[in-house]
């Protein structure tokens, strides 16, 4: 190693100082919380839900495989069979207890992946607290989803725009019944309020991000990763192309819609015109 | 190039500036009229409003520090407080005033209540012999912009600073705990080792400035950036006075003493309360006061451009002095955002076998060229020589063996058994 070599060595915390300064221009990682809430991810862990089916049954049949399951412990349940006249869900037996722990419950989902009949699964919701122990277990009141199929929203949640959306089987990590074979080819059950989920973009061969919300990781963090991590494609010229294009597709896409509603409304007021004149 | 600047040096900068005192350099005009009411009252007024604005300004520095430090690492910061979270240092005082003041009960109680003083006083002390601005008329008197003007005013700072060591090092030994102790035993070492190369760099620009008074020191530096000490003095002084005063003030990257992933809080870990808070406030005033302290010596003072406007000789100077003490309020955070902590040993070494001994070097030449003018620049063979042969001492040193070292290194005191020097080497002749 030569001597100005040594010196840069020596000298080489300076590119610190540079790094620092470059960041005060850079946009913020972070964001202002409570007025500026970031969206969710579409497989965020929040709340769970117990589901329905289409015709108001319940789909939880007291197996316990959640219980079992639970990493936290924080599961209890005990089944009964149904009552011959009005049975609670379709078979022979159903949840008759079902109580989560929430000051215990890690949101894992594994209760969710253990699940037979895709009964429990999770929404986005997780801005809820208690003032005491007893209101962090929730009980089947307030698990179980309404006449609706949506989840209750009960006073002490804060619940946003699109926490309620997707809560159901589509959610799970594995594929479709775990096999590849499977892939895109819907095998859950219909849902109170929904019928049967339409497979996220993951599951299936055609993935519609627009509709699932899907987004990837990488994509939304460009702007804060170091050059290196950045691939080659999306740097510089050549990232200024893609994101271009990318743009243009966009725009493409709106274009197109403003084009489609101000045809409908020109067609609108030539037929009430004609009318007029009629 | 150096040759030029030593030569530069070495004449004496006309006086001519709105900063060079009527009174010929013996300190406030004020007083040279004799002392009566409306002196005492103006004096007064002074004080308060230096304490205010330090008070008010200090504040200012940790919404500041706390703001461009989160800028530095991509996150918002205080926002919450009033507008841009301006007033979050307000609200973290009221907090800390209403909160439980606690003692230990190992801790020796007179020393542990004195301590925050001891850092807090001095603080305060060191920015009365800032000279802020110019002069001021008021009726019949006409006073300097700085509360205090002693003929030793540099010294004062020196001492303080020494002083402030006190508050720090009593805070860690009364607590009765480990880690404040440890936290204090660092930074007397610390602020001792780098008070040596802090002093020789005064020296060197008091050697220039013919005068200890602070106004005297920013006075030798009017007309023109080109006699600022920064420019005059050749530019190194200023890197190792900063190295050092950043030393003093025990900010980062020299914050051993309340590094936090070795020692808890360093030696304010016992402390709650207001007490905790006024180590605090003195941390944060002792940051301003440097950077007014670094302005004052290098970039003199107050001097600057002075546009002719009506009044301008009286506010000008106080904004360069506001510009110019900002400016490295934000370096000091600067370096915090950018210098990882160094270890203990490199802090010693950077203190020991590099400052004191190039400070000292530049000493000797500025000396030299001051006495003696362009012969002066004998020094720099000397200076050379004497750096080689420490550089070569330095190697020597590093290079030995722990076998062959005198003192085994202290682990390892009790299971070596001490070799005399020159005696035979176990191992090799055995």
């Amino acid at each position: 190693m030569g001597f100005g070599d040594e010196v840069k060595d020596q000298l080489s915390f300076l590119g610190g100082f540079k790094l620092t300064f470059q960041h005060l221009t850079r946009p913020r990682v972070t964001t202002s919380y409570p007025d500026d809430k970031r969206a969710k991810q579409p497989r965020q862990h929040g709340r769970h839900v117990l589901n329905r089916y289409e015709d108001g049954m319940e789909k939880c049949i007291g197996c316990e495989l959640c219980a079992g399951v639970c990493p936290a412990d924080c599961i209890y349940v005990r089944g009964l069979d149904n009552p011959p006249d009005h049975p609670v869900s379709p078979g022979e037996r159903y949840g008759y207890v079902y109580e989560i722990n929430y000051l215990r419950c890690i949101h894992c989902d594994m209760c969710v992946e253990a699940c037979p009949t895709e009964a429990i699964t999770e929404s986005k919701l997780f801005e809820f607290s208690f003032t005491n122990r007893s209101d962090a277990i929730y009980t089947k009141k307030e698990l179980v989803v309404d006449d609706n199929g949506m989840p209750q929203k009960l006073p002490w949640e804060d619940w946003r725009e699109g926490d309620d959306m997707m809560t159901s089987g589509w959610m799970r990590a594995t594929s479709p019944s775990g096999s590849a074979a499977y892939e895109g080819e819907v095998q859950w059950s219909g849902e109170l309020g929904y019928g049967v989920r339409a497979p996220e973009g993951g599951q299936s061969g055609q993935r519609d991000d627009d509709l699932t919300g899907t987004k990837p990781l990488r994509e939304t963090l460009e702007s804060h990763l170091l050059t290196d991590d950045i691939p080659l494609a999306h740097r510089g010229m050549q990232g200024r192309v893609w994101r271009a294009k990318i743009g243009a597709e966009k725009n493409k896409k709106k274009m197109e819609a403003t084009r489609d509603r101000m045809k409908a409304l020109r067609a609108a007021r030539k037929a009430a015109k004609a009318e007029g004149k009629a | 190039m150096i040759a030029v600047l030593l030569a530069h040096l070495a004449t004496s900068p006309a006086a001519s500036s709105p900063l060079t005192s009527p009174n010929q350099g013996l300190g406030d005009p004020l007083f040279s009229q004799g002392i009566n009411w409306e002196v005492i009252v103006i004096t007064i007024v002074k004080v308060l409003v230096a304490f205010v604005v330090l008070l008010t300004a200090t504040a200012m520095m940790i919404w500041f520090e706390r703001k461009v430090i989160s800028d530095m690492q991509s996150r918002i910061g205080p926002n919450r407080a009033g507008p841009w979270g301006l007033l979050q240092t307000l609200a973290d005082g009221t907090k800390l005033i209403f909160k439980e003041d606690l003692i230990p009960e190992q801790s020796d109680s007179f020393t542990f209540k004195l301590a925050p003083y001891l850092s807090t006083v001095p603080a305060f002390i060191t920015f009365a012999v800032v000279p802020v601005g110019g002069f001021m008329r008021l009726g019949s008197h006409t006073f300097e912009l700085q509360v205090a003007d002693p003929p030793m005013g540099i010294l004062l700072v020196l001492a303080m600073s020494g002083i402030a060591v006190y508050g720090v090092m009593l805070a860690g030994w009364s607590s009765g705990s480990k880690y404040p102790l440890l936290g204090s035993v660092r930074a007397s070492a610390q602020v001792i080792s780098y008070e040596a190369a802090l002093g020789m760099t005064v020296v060197t620009v008091v050697l220039v400035s013919h005068s200890l008074s602070t106004r005297a020191i920013v006075a030798a530096q009017s007309d023109g950036f080109w006699n600022w000490n920064l420019i005059r003095l050749g530019f190194l002084p200023f890197i190792f006075f900063m190295i050092a005063i950043t030393a003093e003030l025990t900010r980062p990257p020299f914050d051993l003493t309340e590094a936090d992933s070795e020692l808890v809080g360093g030696f304010h870990t016992e402390y709650s309360s207001m007490r905790f808070g006024m180590f605090y406030l003195a941390e944060f005033m002792n940051t301003i006061t440097m950077s007014a302290i670094v302005v004052t010596l290098f970039f003199g003072g107050p001097n600057g451009l002075i546009p002719p406007w009506p009044g301008a000789t009286i506010y000008m100077p106080l904004i360069w002095f506001l510009l110019k003490t900002v400016a490295f309020c934000f370096i000091y955070v600067w370096f915090r955002a950018a210098l990882p902590r160094l270890r203990y040993d490199q802090l010693m070494d950077l203190g020991w076998k590099r400052l004191i001994p190039m400070t000292l070097a530049w000493l000797l030449l500025v000396a030299a060229v001051v006495t003696w003018h362009w012969r002066g620049l004998i020094m720099i063979p000397v200076v050379l020589a004497a750096a080689v042969l420490l550089v070569r001492a330095t190697r020597l040193g590093s290079d030995q063996s722990e076998q062959d070292s005198v003192l085994p290194s202290v682990g390892r005191r009790i299971t070596t058994v001490l070799r005399p020097v020159g005696g035979p080497k176990p191992g090799v002749d055995a």
